[in-house]
């Protein structure tokens, strides 16, 4: 059982950095996932944990060792991968056993191990002598695990060991990746560009953008106050506005480009009047409002009925870009109708338009 | 292509019923030669049925050759088929092992000159033996090695071909399971052990056939060095035996030892056949 520590991690591949200087800490037994577009750089930094690739500058710490210049083997870790990387020519019993048997453990406590983790991932005895060519994806996924599982390891790291799954797998592994972890409490990082699968894992979420940490937080923290405009974008579904605006003289309202305006709360954006902003606005957050109170008329441009919810495709006014609204329920709406709608100043968020950092008060 | 055509079927059946015929009918004459006893064999025409003397000529080749009689020591077919055999199977062993370690060495490790090494191995994929034969002899000669295996195999051994395909092996192998492999605490050569050698089991084996044929086969390198009746290959032997000069050639005698000849690398073929065509045909690692 331990903590992970990054303090100024960077890795250069030649002259192209790749990473540029990350510090976290995670706590012992925590689940953190690190989460972010494709080619960001999630996965070097993970290896970089593992072991698997070299530290250009910086510290990594596990438990109370620096690792820097330790082998993956000693650094105390266990690692499922994309593809699974199980040894095709061995039983999936001896696909757990080998690491084991490498370390020196004596048989009968192989035995014991490996019959526990298959246990508790439901891989009965038939399975344990089959070869990982004659299993399904969903099983490999769990072979995987059970060899990271009998290592009894300081750390998972977990890269994308989902993304190989159908939709329908996905969901349920993930929720017993979930369970797993509660249960064994030991201390996991995840990589995954899928920002619904780092929601619903991590206890804190890494976001990374271009090799640059965006933001970390606990996931409804990232939800409710993003602190970049990447953040904003990235977490939810569907994605949040992002409108062209501009804080109003009194800096009471926001006005956007298609000429309606919002109202914000009262002085709280006071010192940023007159500035241009970038509104974020999430779908869900839209009332329909009835026409005298209202604030920002959208025109519909499509409607989309999922049952549960209605997403509706719209713009404000005279402005082209376009928006999404998510309405609660079925919603009898028609394409160029304009609807009345409203954001709660409170779920308004603000961004500077040229930093893209978050506005406070 | 699975198309059902009787015509087709028939077609199919002509044609490779004709290759066959095409391939067997220069072993089934000498076949059919090994079987009689000079006297018939040199009569015209010659007799295209088995005759009664097989197991007399099979038993002379296998113990005595062509015997003192023909100025030739009194070696048999079965020395000479053993030491064709220690030459092929230190061949096709050898190569096997020094290729897959030099594959293994390219593609899983970072060293200096690295491409280098690689280059150089691939261009002398287009120096056959005998273009350096004679600095071969010349070195071999030096060491003393000449009428030993020693000297009949080493030479050999290298062979940029069997790396090649060996690099080509190793680099379908996915990046993640030589990482999988440092993670559970396996250095390189318990990886290479336990993890490559196993996965590269059927192409071991189909190349294990083709250099065993291409071993026992050697005639030029062997046909150089060995001097001594002892050492003397099964191939050569058959070149030896006719030439005879103006002496009558012992044929039934010849053609027996090239029967015996031509068995090794059949039963290497038929015992190895499952996995040498799984070695050829298989993609996935
Ligand atoms: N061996 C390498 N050499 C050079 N660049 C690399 C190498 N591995 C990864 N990169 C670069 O590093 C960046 C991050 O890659 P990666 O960590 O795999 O991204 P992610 O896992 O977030 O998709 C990418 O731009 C990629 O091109
Ligand atoms: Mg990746």
């Amino acid at each position: 059982m331990a903590g992970i520590n990054l303090r100024g991690v960077v890795k250069a591949y030649g002259k192209t950095q790749v990473i540029h200087g990350v510090d976290c800490t995670i706590a012992d037994g925590e689940f953190l996932v690190i989460v972010g577009p494709s080619g960001c750089g999630k996965s070097t930094l993970l290896r970089m944990i593992a072991g698997l690739e070299i530290i250009t500058d910086g510290e990594i710490s596990i438990g109370d060792r620096v690792v820097n210049d330790l082998e993956p083997a000693e650094r105390d870790i266990a690692m499922v991968f994309q593809n699974y990387a199980l040894y095709p020519h061995m039983t999936v019993y001896n696909n757990m056993a080998y690491g084991l048997k490498i370390r020196g453990l004596a048989k009968a406590d192989i035995d014991t191990r490996v019959r526990k983790a298959a246990e508790i991932l439901a891989l009965d005895d038939d399975l344990l002598r089959r070869t990982p060519r004659q299993l399904s994806g969903g099983q490999r996924q769990r072979v995987a695990m059970g060899r990271a599982i009998v290592r009894q390891p300081s750390a998972f790291l977990f890269d994308e060991p989902l993304s190989n799954l159908d939709a329908k797998l996905r969901v349920q592994m993930r929720l017993e990746i979930k369970k797993l972890q509660q249960n064994l409490g030991i201390t996991s990082v995840y990589v995954t560009h899928d920002q619904v699968e780092a929601m619903t894992l991590g206890h804190r979420l890494m976001v990374l953008n271009g090799g640059v940490v965006e933001q970390i937080g606990a996931p409804i923290e990232l939800y409710e106050h993003p602190a970049t405009l990447f953040v904003a974008g990235f977490i939810g579904s569907p994605a949040m506005n992002l409108l062209p605006a501009r804080i109003g003289d009194g800096g009471d309202r926001v006005e956007l480009s298609g000429g309606d305006s919002l109202a914000l709360p009262p002085g709280r954006f006071a010192a940023h009047a007159g500035q241009t902003v970038t509104a974020g606005l999430r779908p869900e957050h839209f009332e329909i409002v009835t026409d005298d109170q209202s604030v920002a008329r959208l025109a519909v441009d499509v409607v989309e009925q999922l049952g549960a919810d209605t997403l509706v495709h719209g713009h404000f006014g005279n402005d082209r870009g376009s928006l999404t609204v998510r309405l609660n329920g079925t919603q009898n709406l028609q394409a160029r109708q304009v609807l009345p709608m409203s954001v709660r100043p409170e779920l308004i968020h603000l961004f500077d338009a040229d930093s893209g950092r978050r506005l406070e008060s | 292509m699975v198309e059902n055509r009787p015509w087709l079927t028939v077609a199919t059946h002509v044609v490779l019923v004709i290759g066959v015929l095409i391939v067997a009918f220069p072993i089934y004459v000498t076949f059919v030669a090994s079987t009689h006893s000079l006297f018939d064999l040199v009569r015209i025409p010659m007799p295209v049925l088995p005759g009664s003397h097989m197991v007399e000529n099979y038993l002379q080749a296998i113990s005595a050759g062509l015997g003192e009689a023909s100025g030739t020591a009194a070696v048999g077919a079965g020395r000479m088929m053993f030491n064709s055999l220690v030459m092929a199977l230190g061949i096709a062993g050898g190569k096997i092992a020094i290729s897959i370690i030099a594959a293994f060495a390219i593609v899983y490790f970072r060293f200096r000159f690295r491409m280098v090494a690689f280059w150089m191995i691939f261009i002398t994929l287009m120096l056959p033996v005998e273009v350096r034969i004679l600095p071969t002899y010349k070195v071999v000669a030096d060491l003393g090695m000449l009428d030993t295996y020693g000297g009949l195999i080493i030479p050999l051994i290298a062979s940029a071909t069997a790396t090649f395909m060996f690099r080509q092996v190793f680099m379908a192998v996915p990046d993640e399971l030589a990482e999988a492999a440092r993670i559970d605490g396996a250095g390189p050569l318990r990886f290479f052990w336990d993890v490559l050698l196993p996965l590269s089991r059927t192409n071991i084996a189909a190349l294990f056939v083709i250099l065993f044929i291409y071993g026992w086969n050697q005639y030029l390198w062997p046909l150089l060095i060995t001097t001594d009746p002892e050492m003397v290959t099964i191939v050569i032997s058959i070149n030896r035996m006719l030439s005879v000069g103006d002496d009558q050639a012992e044929w039934q005698i010849a053609m027996a030892t090239t029967m015996l000849a031509m068995l090794p690398p059949v039963l290497v073929v038929v015992f190895m056949q499952r996995l040498f065509v799984k070695g050829l045909v298989e993609t996935e690692k």
